[in-house]
This record gives C-alpha cells, sequence and structure tokens, in this order.
C-alpha cells in the first residue's frame, strides 16, 4: 500500500477543511445550537419526559446524527467531486493508488472531520442540558462507525453525481427526511403500530437508536441489530467503491 | 535495446462507439525525446491516457518500463510523469504544497531539496509560497511540469507543452527537456509547432484518425524528404526554358515569371553557382531570388493529407 499517497491526501483534505473553518464547523455547530433553543429550551420544558429521559436530553443523540450524517456525506462527497469538477484528480487517476488509498485518504479525512463535528455538538449541547453518556465506549464506537459509513456513502454520491445538483439532491431529498423520520426527536414506540413496522425499513432508526442506547441505555431496536446494519451498509459502501476504481466508472473514459 | 514503452494492438472505442486508436503499435526507446504529432483529434492524448491510467483501453496492450499498465499499474505508473493538455490546478494551494502532494501520491517520502531544484529549474522558486490562483497562465504550466517531476519519473510525458507559452518560456521548456533528457528520462511530447519536433525530437511518429502513419528518425527523416529549391523572378517571361539549360532541374511558372530549381540540400555540389552564370550568358536576368526547404511541415501535411 502507498502510505505516502494516504497521508498526502489526508492532509491535503484537512488543509482544505481548516481553510474552509467557518463553512465546514461553525454552521453546523449554529444549527445544533438553534435546535437546543426551539426544542431543548423553548418546547422541550413542555414535553414530559421519554423513557425516563427529559426531552432536551433526549434528542441530543439524534440532533448529533442528524448532523453527523449530512456533515460526513458533504464532506465524503466533495472531496472526490471537487477534482473531477476542476480536472486535478487527472492526478489521482495516474498515481500508484488504488481505492485503498482512496479510501483512507479522502473517507479517512472527512470522516474524522464528521468525529470531530460529533465532539464539538456534544459539547455546544452541554451548554443548555445536562446528559451522562452511559456507556462511553459504544458511544465513540458509533459516532465513528457512523462518520466512517456515511463518508463512504457521500464518496459514492461525489463519484456518481455529474452536476451540483446531483450532489444536494441524495442527502437533500432522502437523508434529511429519513434523519427527521428515524426518531430524532421522538421515540419509535411512540408512533402508531403500523408506522411503528414502516419505521423499522428506515435504516436510520437503527443509528439513532443505538446511539441513544450509549447514552441512555434504552433503545428502539436491539443494539447489536444496529451495528450489525450499518456494518453491513459500510461493507457495501466499500465494495463499491472497490468496483469503482477497478472498473473506473464515472472517473475514466 | 528494450523498449521503455511498448504499445501492441491499441484500439479504443470511446462509449460513443468513436474510434479514437486504431491497433496501434509503437515502441518508444530509453532515453529518447519522441515528438508525437497529428492534426486536432488524430488520438494523440487518447494514446497518453490509455498509457498514464486516464482512458481504459479497449484492446491491445501497454507496457511501461516492462509493466503492464493495467495489471500491474503500480509498478508502471510510478515510472511515469504526466503533464496533460488542459491545465488543471488546485486554486488554492500554494506551489509548494501542491508539488510536495504530488510526489507523496507517487508513493516517495519527502524530499525539500530535490523539490527546490525542480522549481528553481522551472523558475517557480520565487512563487513557491504563492497561491496558484494567483499565478499567470504559463506558470500554471510550469507547475504542472514540476508536480510530474516531483517524483522522479523515468518517463514523463508532455501533452502540447507549449501551448500558451510564451517565446522565451518555450525555449526554457526545450532547455529544460534536454537537460532531463540528459539524466535519462525519456521524453514523450504532442505537439502541434513542428519547429519544436524538428528542433526537439529523436524521432518522430505522426497520427492521423487513430493510426500510426510514420516513425521516423528525425534526421532521416528530414535527409529523405529534405529538399530545397529556389525560385528565380524573372525580368522578363520567358516562353520556355532555353535548351541549354535542360541539364539543370529547372521548372518554368505558368506566367513564365519565375524558374525553379529544385537540389538537394545535403548534397555537396548543389550546383547554383554555375547555374547562375549559364543563366546570365544566356541574357535572362532576374528581379529576386528566395529559397526555400521542405521543412518537417511540408512532409507532415502531405503525409495527412494522403491520408483524408
Ligand atoms: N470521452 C470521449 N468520448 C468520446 N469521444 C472522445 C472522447 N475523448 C476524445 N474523443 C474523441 O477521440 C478523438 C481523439 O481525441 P484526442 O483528444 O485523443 O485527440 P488529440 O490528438 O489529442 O487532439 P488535439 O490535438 O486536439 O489535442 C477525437 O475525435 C475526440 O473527439
Ligand atoms: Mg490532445
Amino acid at each position: 500500500m502507498n502510505t505516502h499517497a494516504i497521508r498526502a491526501i489526508y492532509r491535503f483534505e484537512m488543509a482544505r477543511t481548516f481553510r474552509t473553518l467557518t463553512q465546514s464547523i461553525a454552521s453546523p455547530v449554529l444549527s445544533t445550537s438553534l435546535y437546543f433553543v426551539v426544542f431543548g429550551a423553548a418546547i422541550g420544558s413542555r414535553i414530559g419526559a421519554i423513557d425516563g429521559v427529559s426531552y432536551g436530553a433526549f434528542i441530543i443523540p439524534g440532533l448529533v446524527m442528524l448532523s453527523l450524517l449530512s456533515e460526513s456525506i458533504s464532506n465524503g462527497s466533495f472531496g472526490i467531486y471537487m477534482p473531477k469538477f476542476t480536472g486535478t484528480i487527472y492526478e489521482l487517476l495516474s498515481a500508484p493508488v488504488s481505492y485503498r488509498e482512496v479510501i483512507f485518504g479522502y473517507v479517512g479525512a472527512a470522516a474524522s472531520k464528521s468525529v470531530m463535528l460529533g465532539f464539538l455538538i456534544l459539547l455546544t449541547a452541554r451548554v443548555f442540558v445536562h446528559y451522562e453518556i452511559a456507556h462511553p465506549f459504544w458511544m465513540l464506537a458509533f459516532l465513528a462507525l457512523t462518520s466512517v459509513t456515511f463518508s463512504l456513502f457521500g464518496f459514492i454520491i461525489g463519484i456518481w453525481a455529474d452536476g451540483f445538483e446531483k450532489l444536494q439532491i441524495v442527502p437533500l431529498m432522502i437523508v434529511t427526511p429519513l434523519t427527521f423520520l428515524g426518531g430524532s426527536f421522538y421515540s419509535i414506540s411512540m408512533l402508531p403500530p403500523l408506522w411503528q413496522k414502516i419505521a423499522l425499513l428506515n435504516p436510520v432508526v437503527y443509528l439513532i437508536s443505538g446511539f441513544r442506547w450509549s447514552f441512555y441505555g434504552v433503545s428502539d431496536v436491539s443494539v447489536t441489530l444496529s451495528i450489525g446494519m450499518t456494518a453491513a451498509f459500510m461493507l457495501a459502501c466499500v465494495l463499491a467503491i472497490r468496483w469503482v476504481f477497478k472498473t473506473g466508472y464515472r472517473l475514466k473514459t | 535495446m528494450t523498449p521503455v514503452i511498448s504499445i501492441r494492438g491499441l484500439t479504443k472505442t470511446y462509449a460513443s462507439g468513436f474510434q479514437a486508436l486504431k491497433n496501434v503499435n509503437l515502441e518508444i526507446h530509453r532515453g529518447e525525446i519522441f515528438a508525437l504529432l497529428g492534426p486536432n483529434g488524430a488520438g494523440k492524448t487518447t494514446l497518453i491516457g490509455v498509457t498514464c491510467g486516464l482512458v481504459n483501453p479497449s484492446l491491445g496492450t501497454v507496457e511501461a518500463a516492462g509493466h503492464d499498465v493495467v495489471r500491474d499499474f503500480r509498478a508502471a505508473r510510478t515510472k511515469i510523469g504526466l503533464v496533460p493538455q488542459e491545465i488543471s490546478t488546485d486554486a488554492f494551494e500554494t506551489v509548494w504544497a501542491t508539488v510536495n502532494f504530488s510526489r507523496g501520491m507517487f508513493g516517495k517520502p519527502r524530499d525539500a531539496a530535490y523539490i527546490e531544484k525542480v522549481l528553481r529549474d522551472l523558475s517557480l522558486w520565487d512563487k513557491r509560497n504563492a497561491k496558484i490562483m494567483t499565478l499567470s497562465g504559463g506558470m500554471k504550466r510550469r507547475v504542472m511540469i514540476a508536480k510530474a517531476l516531483s517524483h522522479e519519473p523515468e518517463i514523463l510525458f508532455l501533452d502540447e507543452p507549449s501551448a500558451g507559452v510564451d517565446v522565451e518560456l518555450r525555449h526554457d521548456m526545450w532547455q529544460m527537456v534536454r537537460k532531463l533528457r540528459e539524466s535519462g528520462v525519456t521524453i514523450i511530447l504532442t505537439t502541434h509547432y513542428i519547429e519544436e519536433a524538428e528542433e526537439m525530437a529523436d524521432r518522430i511518429g505522426i497520427i492521423n484518425h487513430g493510426e500510426i502513419v510514420l516513425v521516423e528518425e528525425k534526421t532521416a527523416l528530414m535527409a529523405k524528404l529534405g529538399k530545397k529549391q529556389l525560385t528565380l523572378n524573372l525580368q522578363a517571361p520567358l516562353e520556355r526554358i532555353p535548351d541549354a539549360l535542360s541539364d539543370y532541374a529547372l521548372e518554368l511558372s505558368a506566367d513564365g515569371g519565375a524558374l525553379t530549381y529544385t537540389f538537394d540540400a545535403q548534397g555537396e555540389q548543389t550546383g547554383i553557382g554555375a547555374m547562375l552564370r549559364r543563366l546570365n550568358e544566356h541574357g535572362i536576368d532576374f528581379k529576386s531570388l528566395q529559397s526555400s526547404e521542405s521543412s518537417l511541415e511540408d512532409i507532415f501535411v502531405s503525409l495527412v493529407k494522403k491520408k483524408s
């Protein structure tokens, strides 16, 4: 494996992050704070505790996931879309690298950024509500697993997209609705029975449920299932990227 | 001598169904400067693209430094540097950062001294901390060259290196290419400037409609096809060439106003002096004269015309 290439890509991507610090970090923190002001402080005080957890604290894992998913996808997709757009991808294609270097470099950087963001949001939340983390190790594991998986997913979108609209459409039209409906702001058990069944088709439900379990020890679905689903999705993304770099799909002519 | 690049039976059919390369066979010798000439759309960039990994071949194989560029792409690509036809750079990066990035991408550990040398050779050292977007077009092209040289490649592809480059820089670039060749690097360049090929290349290949129509040593090519002509514009038009001059290869223009003498530029005796004296003896006076040499350009044009 070409470790120099991994380091070069990783550094390059992280430098890009720090160049656009406001956009990459400040804006998600700001929007999360707004959620807390509205849902946590203003409305939350009128909503009763769910599963014995105050509403303000209950929504923290869901909010972190909300930002994590959209930021991971956008970081992952931009990293590869921009070189494609500007033409600098010629260098990646002519370099002695394969999907492995690309994943470690681009996806590694995108996921690192997401993990940092997750921590930042948790710190921000601390300003508004008090919460505890029941299983810190699993909390970290979910944070990392989700960041990596959705950065991979974003990377695939970045390869597939041949215009800025396509780059936006999947996060906007699919991921955001799935996250909102995936129990960011409520427990699946609060839904009518039929909708509970339908909700289980939503992959984000497993992420949020597992993540919330790591905080408060309560979950909508089994934790093993949560991890299993995420890992399976991650593997599928890795295989897809491997295929892309073997065949040159959307990269080579 | 084993070739440093060998292309066998290479065919490229694009998704559109267009065949950009048709059964191309080509060998590039180690350490030479090879100029690939051809009109727009001939397939030069496609050929380079397949060799460097930007284009999937449809049929055939390419080996670089003994490694198949598809099966053994890591080993092959480590040896190759590419300066593409289009300038594309990371606008927000500095020159220094982007050239070091390239070196890393090609699997080499950092080497500040070497990168400094490359930047100095390309007169970019003063600009090392400048963001690329603040550079002029010619400077950006030099940045692309620096990136391609950053990992000390054995083979360098220059796809139209002198497009959009001023005369002075072009000469600097020729100088640099010669220096690289001296250090053992094989250089393959494409160009539309025939003088560039004439000036630089050891061998010349001409490609047209996806087919290699000719590969020759430059000197052999020039000698074989290099003819000189002397044209005399006469004071008074002639009706026909006087018999006394029939032993010279003279041609009279249609209006009888000009005589053209063709001779071998490489020959010891051109016979020009004797012929001019003979003209004088016969009272044929001329207003002006000009000489021309059939250049690579004529050869190129005639080859490409013949084909299409
Ligand atoms: N991605 C593509 N899809 C379809 N056809 C293509 C593609 N890329 C190139 N071609 C066609 O293949 C032919 C060869 O193109 P190529 O870029 O190799 O030419 P070239 O010799 O480099 O020309 P130029 O001197 O203009 O750079 C052209 O007819 C071009 O239109
Ligand atoms: Mg071209």
